[in-house]
């Protein structure tokens, strides 16, 4: 495959690349770019953190998952293209070094990058900006005060891109949902890669030889976003960014859980196509979307069909979902202003929840009068609290309620104990979330991210 | 003076602009291969067939060994000489090497080694500590006891008893630049060995021992690591070897990283204890007499294993003075990775089984736990002339280089005597200035401090108020509980092993005065070089920026000590002044005779050099000295006074002195969820005459954040098979960014060591890890305010562990 992009700001056209050969590899291996550095391979810990710009803006990425050609026609910046050409430091470089941000030094260049991102696109929210880069040294305290102190410097000019290459049409980067549909028809077997979040550890952990690969990102009409009225149609190739952006207004609940999702670098390159279609139990989307009652655009070529979204799971690492098909787009209701979403796992920022609990319980006069609740992390696929929702309607919007559907919890979930939590933590955390969504309800104070000292 | 200023880390620069060079970033010559080792699948048992052929036939596979392959055992032990590199047919845990794969590419090793087809015969594995203790499976012939006066008669006749246990995990190092070594073979049969290790020394003697070499065709070098935390203190010897044995054979260099994965299955981490506790206290709860129980699991090898064991019982008195005490520990042996060196080095565990201790007996007699504490607290140091301030060792005598062949001999020619794993001489006890106060050991508590240090730091923390605060919220909020402690900390300084607390420095002058510096410790981002450059740069009187410090190297300083137990600027700063002292004498003595005046009128200041009436700059002065044939390099040695230990009567006084620090942390928890957050942190700690506040500050918040980590989300979880589960940082969470405390006040004690320590500074590296047991107690006492039971919360205090404490707590049971 050949590809082009712009690395520090000079163009590089390279020749036969292998698809699932990673950006970080090739800096280190072939091009000597040895700041970025090699953490985790597997996008939890931000040392090889690089900057990717395109028409959308620019993003933090973590280079270790972020397969070469997902860069076709884009402009990567790497830590060493930070500072000036002349060697002076970028604000954030001498912020850091002033402010004591950093020890052993080995997790830095992936600081300086999200850093300096952020700084760029004027984003001071460091605790969100900087989740997804682990510092095992310092206790983060001087980093988040170097770049409150950068904060105070305007962006350096060299820091602009100049103008992306104009690129040819990649054979394995179909760029509409059509042209996919095509391709995918004569090639069932391949695998389709959105933001590779997922199919990057595939190539790095797994060290699976992926026999044909298709991405996704140059796909133009899987990445809009169409309002209307009464619903939002988002296209399976929307990052998860995007989508928070787009929740804030919406949906503040949700958007809350997805500002914990991954980490601003995985949300950069995530999909919600990504989330919904790998089927997995713990992705914090379908929960919501199920709650919600989105509905699920698969096409193939010739076709295209709709379901309610629940329906697409079907039972543990099997979907709904037929040779040279894919999930086009979701659409969600406008509206369902009492969605409430609670993400529980160890670590607030970064970590895959143990549950995710999706809550759309309407109350008219007091009463329930309908409910969708739905759970990540309960059982093999994204699931429905189907007994329950049937025990809490017509009930009180009371402690009523919550007792009505003590039982309901068992019956409707048999979770499993693993590293992230045992199966009692995980009962008993979901039912205590009702209690919760109901005590949210009476006013009581039921979060503590906003408690202060 | 250069000493006592907050500049930044030496290698700021290059960290911030990706220049920093760490193992896997250094340029290969061609034909390099690269290494990957094929792990067992289980925790015990056999290999009934092993069938390598596919690895040997992957893409890119050069040679493969196994271990009768090897050119010897390739031992990798610190300690017993039980860790051969290769398993061979018996396995001991999940994530053992097995096999070694050699390479054309990093991906290639890896790829081959999961082509290998094994047939395991799986035994039942020991896993838990009551599984090794019913096998009597543990390292030494039976339990460590130490015991002060008759604890059990002092535990019957207290007013009152408690018992309790606490169980308290491991903590992976996570060190973010993984395990890595690079081996370049030279002429002659010789290795240059790049290594990420904090101990440069133990690297050599295993590549030497490996390959039937004197130590003298092995160079190890270390510029720096990216963070170490006690995991490079012996867990980079597979590595080396490995390298080495593959350099060796095949003539090509030859590197070896382990990808995160790999990391972590196979190295060790920190000891999880349980510890068991009886105590006797008086209605003001004053403890009478304490009995601990400490358990570890140590895996399926050694290692650091005994004086880590040693150090927790060492510190499990804390800041406590504790009429009678009896510790009994077993060092239990388990198919697990092999625990190892951490940050604290089993002081964190002991420590935290005594304030788990304080914490229970407050909460019985419903008595605010930090008066209870106090109460207890060894006393205050008076306050005299003792302290020497920066300006207290201005002109030492000079410190010869020691005979070390004059130092006690191990027991076995074979051991390995760099390693804080050999078995320790005996010394004796010196007997106690009459009036002061010992511990359980029978070291006399000189320096104590912190009864005005937690004064001070209630004071500027608000604590009485907040803690009344904090009972108001929980009265009033029926979801959302908050919870504050205070908690001290006395941490030992020095190597139990005695013999280890020495270090040699080269220093040479070049004649432009450019000073080139070179010490046995090792730069993991703790900011020893820096401080160790301003000491130089001190004794010089010139710029910082005239001194450039170099690359850990064998072949510059021998027979180093690991850069562990917080004692890298002690033993290095000291070694670098004496070597600096030499040579500031030597040109002090030329330039005297040189202008007729005496060599003690000879100042080194501001980056001149004065001689009665003269005043050249540096430069001038070692132009001078050159031109005069006066020599302008020296060694420089230090070995510390007064320590002397026996550690199986566990008498005598191993700490050359204590450091000292208290946090204060206040949480707010869900009790529907467990979930909780860490609302503000204020610290004061005493790193006497600071070299570096800004460094030393920094060792202080990233050491209390680390430490906080380990009793809250780092969870380390193995299968009922043996299988570590949290492997990588999806499943192991170390604190992130907004994990800190929102609000984060810390300040230094302003106080200097009264023993003479390198300008009367404290080491700093491990004990603020221990301030963190202040948010775990926070926790503990926000689950408290739930129900009258007490929590008797276990670590690491997951949300799920909060929240099953906190139904107990409900129920009352």
């Amino acid at each position: 495959m050949d590809i082009c992009f712009l690395l520090n700001g000079e163009r590089v056209d390279l020749r036969g690349v292998s698809p699932t050969r990673t950006t970080l590899d090739w800096l280190r291996e072939r091009r000597g770019l040895t700041g970025t550095k090699e953490g985790c391979n597997e996008g939890d810990c931000g040392a090889c953190t690089v900057m990717v710009t395109d028409d959308d803006g620019t993003k933090a990425l973590n280079a270790c998952i972020l397969l070469l050609p997902q860069l076709h026609g884009k402009a990567l910046r790497t830590v060493e293209g930070i500072g000036a050409p002349d060697g002076a430091l970028h604000p954030v470089q001498q912020a850091m070094v002033d402010k004591h941000g950093s020890q052993c030094g080995f997790c830095t260049p992936g600081f300086i990058v999200s850093m300096a991102k952020a700084h760029k696109v004027g984003d001071t929210g460091y605790d969100d900006a900087l989740a997804g880069n682990l510092c095992r040294c310092t206790g983060y305290a001087p980093i988040v005060r170097a770049a409150e102190a950068a904060a105070l410097s305007p962006v350096p000019d060299w820091m602009a891109e100049p103008p992306l290459p104009e690129v040819a049409e990649l054979p394995c980067a179909p760029e509409s949902a059509e042209a996919l549909a095509a391709l995918y028809a004569e090639r069932p077997e391949a695998v389709l890669v959105a933001g590779a979040t997922d199919v990057g550890l595939w190539v790095t952990k797994q060290l699976r030889d992926l026999s044909g690969v298709i991405f996704l990102n140059r796909c133009a009409d899987l990445q809009r976003i169409d309002v209307s009225d009464d619903a939002i149609r988002i296209g399976a190739g929307v990052t998860m960014d995007r989508v928070l952006e787009l929740m804030r207004e919406e949906y503040p609940s949700y958007a809350e859980m997805l500002r914990r999702y991954g980490s601003a670098q995985v949300r950069a390159a995530a999909t919600i196509g990504g989330n919904i279609a790998n089927g997995s139990p713990i992705g914090d989307n379908p929960p919501v979307l199920i709650a919600l009652g989105a509905t699920l655009h698969l096409r193939h070529q010739g076709g295209s069909r709709d379901m309610p979204i629940e329906e697409f799971f079907l039972e543990y690492g099997k979907q709904d979902r037929a040779p040279g098909e894919f999930v086009e787009a979701v659409t969600i209701p406008r509206g369902q202003d009492r969605l409430r979403v609670y993400k529980l796992s160890k670590r607030f920022d970064q970590d895959i929840s143990a549950v995710c609990g999706a809550f759309n319980v309407t109350v008219e006069g007091g009463l329930v009068t309908g409910a969708r609740i739905a759970f990540g992390g309960m059982a093999g696929i994204p699931k429905r609290a189907a007994t329950v929702e049937a025990a809490l309607i017509g009930k009180p919007w009371t402690d009523e309620a919550v007792i009505a559907a003590w039982d309901g919890w068992e019956t409707d979930f048999t979770p499993m104990s693993d590293m992230r939590a045992s199966a009692d933590y995980r009962l008993l955390a979901a039912r205590n979330m009702l209690t919760r969504h109901l005590l949210e309800d009476l006013g009581a104070d039921t979060d503590v991210r906003k408690v202060r000292a | 003076m250069s000493v006592s200023k907050p500049l930044p880390h030496e290698a700021a620069p290059l960290h911030v602009t990706g220049r920093a060079r760490y193992i896997d970033d250094i340029p290969v010559p061609a034909g390099c291969l690269h290494l990957a080792f094929g792990l067992s699948q289980i925790a015990s048992g056999r290999i009934a067939k092993i069938d390598l052929e596919a690895v040997r036939a992957a893409p890119g596979v050069v040679r493969v060994w196994e271990a009768k392959d090897l050119p010897s055992e390739c031992d990798c032990s610190p300690s017993l000489g039980d860790e051969p590199m290769l398993s061979g047919a018996s396995v001991c845990y999940v994530g053992q090497p097995v096999f070694l794969v050699a390479a054309t590419s990093h991906l290639a090793a890896r790829k081959a080694v999961r082509k290998a087809q094994i047939t395991w015969q799986e035994r039942d594995a020991l896993l838990s500590v009551d599984e090794a203790m019913a096998a009597e499976s543990r390292f030494e012939d039976g339990p460590r006891i130490w015991e002060k006066g008759d604890t059990a008669a002092a535990l019957d006749d207290a007013p009152h008893q408690l018992r309790g246990t606490i169980d308290m995990g491991g903590q992976e190092h996570f060190y973010l630049e993984g395990q890595a070594a690079l081996v370049l073979p030279q002429e002659n049969g010789d290795m240059l060995v790049h290594s990420s290790t904090q101990h440069p020394t133990e690297i050599q003697h295993k590549v030497a021992h490996a390959l039937h070499l004197p130590m003298h065709a092995v160079r190890v070098e270390t510029r720096r690591m990216g963070g170490g935390f006690g995991g490079k203190e012996s867990q980079g010897n597979a590595l080396a070897v490995a390298c080495a044995v593959v350099a060796a054979a095949t003539g090509r260099p030859a590197k070896m990283r382990y990808d995160r994965d790999d990391d972590m299955m196979i190295t060790g981490k920190r000891h999880d204890f349980r510890i068991d506790y009886a105590v006797g206290y008086d209605d003001d709860g004053r403890l009478l007499a304490v009995d601990f129980v400490q358990h570890t699991r140590c895996g399926w090898a050694q290692d650091l294993s005994l004086p880590v064991a040693d150090r927790a019982m060492l510190h499990a008195d804390n800041a406590y003075h504790i009429p009678s005490m009896r510790i009994e520990s077993h060092r239990l042996k388990t198919n697990m990775q092999s625990a190892t060196a951490y940050r604290g080095f089993g002081g964190p565990q002991g420590m935290l089984g005594i304030e788990r201790v304080l914490d229970h007996v407050a909460h019985a007699l419903g008595r605010d736990p930090l008066a209870v504490r106090r109460a207890n607290y060894y006393a205050d140091a008076p306050v005299d002339g003792a302290d020497g301030g920066l300006s207290a060792p201005q002109t030492p005598a000079a410190f010869p280089p020691e005979d070390i062949s004059s130092q006690k001999k191990l027991a076995s020619a074979e051991g390995d005597v760099a390693s804080r794993g050999a078995g320790g001489p005996v010394g004796h006890a010196l007997a106690a200035p009459a009036g002061v106060q010992t511990t359980h050991y029978g070291q006399p508590v000189e320096d104590f401090v912190l009864g005005a240090l937690t004064e001070r730091l209630a004071q500027s923390c608000d604590y009485e108020a907040r803690r009344a605060a904090v009972a108001a919220w929980n009265a009033s909020k029926p979801l959302l509980k908050r919870g504050i402690a205070l908690t001290p900390v006395k941490f030992g300084i020095s190597f139990t092993l005695t013999h280890l607390n020495q270090a040699g420095a080269l220093v040479h002058v070049y004649q432009d005065g450019s000073v080139a510096l070179n010490h046995g410790g090792t730069e993991m981002g703790q900011g020893l070089f820096q401080k160790v450059a301003q000491v130089a740069a001190a004794r010089f009187g010139i710029p910082l920026g005239a001194v450039r410090i170099t690359a850990t190297d064998t072949a510059k300083v021998p027979n180093t000590s690991a850069t562990a137990a917080s004692s890298g600027s002690d033993l290095n700063g000291m070694a670098v002044k004496a070597a600096c002292d030499t040579i500031r004498e030597r040109m002090a003595e030329h330039l005297a005779a040189l202008f007729q005046a005496r060599a003690s009128e000879v100042i080194f200041a501001d980056g001149s050099v004065r001689v009665g009436e003269e005043v050249m700059s540096f430069e001038v002065a070692a132009k001078l000295c050159y031109e005069g044939r006066v020599s302008l390099s020296s060694t420089g040695f230090y070995k510390t006074p007064k320590v002397e230990w026996d550690r199986i009567k566990g008498q005598g006084r191993p700490f050359f002195y204590f450091a000292y620090g208290a946090a204060c942390s206040e949480v707010v928890l869900d009790t529907l969820t467990g979930e909780y957050r860490i609302l503000r942190t204020d610290i004061l700690h005493d790193a006497g005459a600071s070299l570096n506040p800004a460094i030393d500050i920094g060792q202080i918040e990233g050491g209390y954040v680390q430490g906080a980590g380990w009793l809250t989300t780092e969870e380390l979880v193995w299968d009922d098979r043996g299988r570590l589960r949290t492997h990588a940082p999806s499943t192991y969470k170390i604190p992130a960014c907004s994990d800190r405390p929102e609000v984060f006040n810390v300040a230094l004690w302003d106080g200097a060591n009264r023993e003479e320590t390198i300008y009367r500074s404290k080491a700093v590296g491990e004990p603020p890890f221990m301030l963190g047991i202040s948010a775990f107690l926070a926790l503990s006492d926000a689950v408290a305010s739930c129900g009258t039971a007490y929590p008797a919360l276990d670590a690491p205090a997951t949300p799920e562990r909060v929240l099953m404490a906190l139904r107990k707590v409900q129920d009352g049971v």
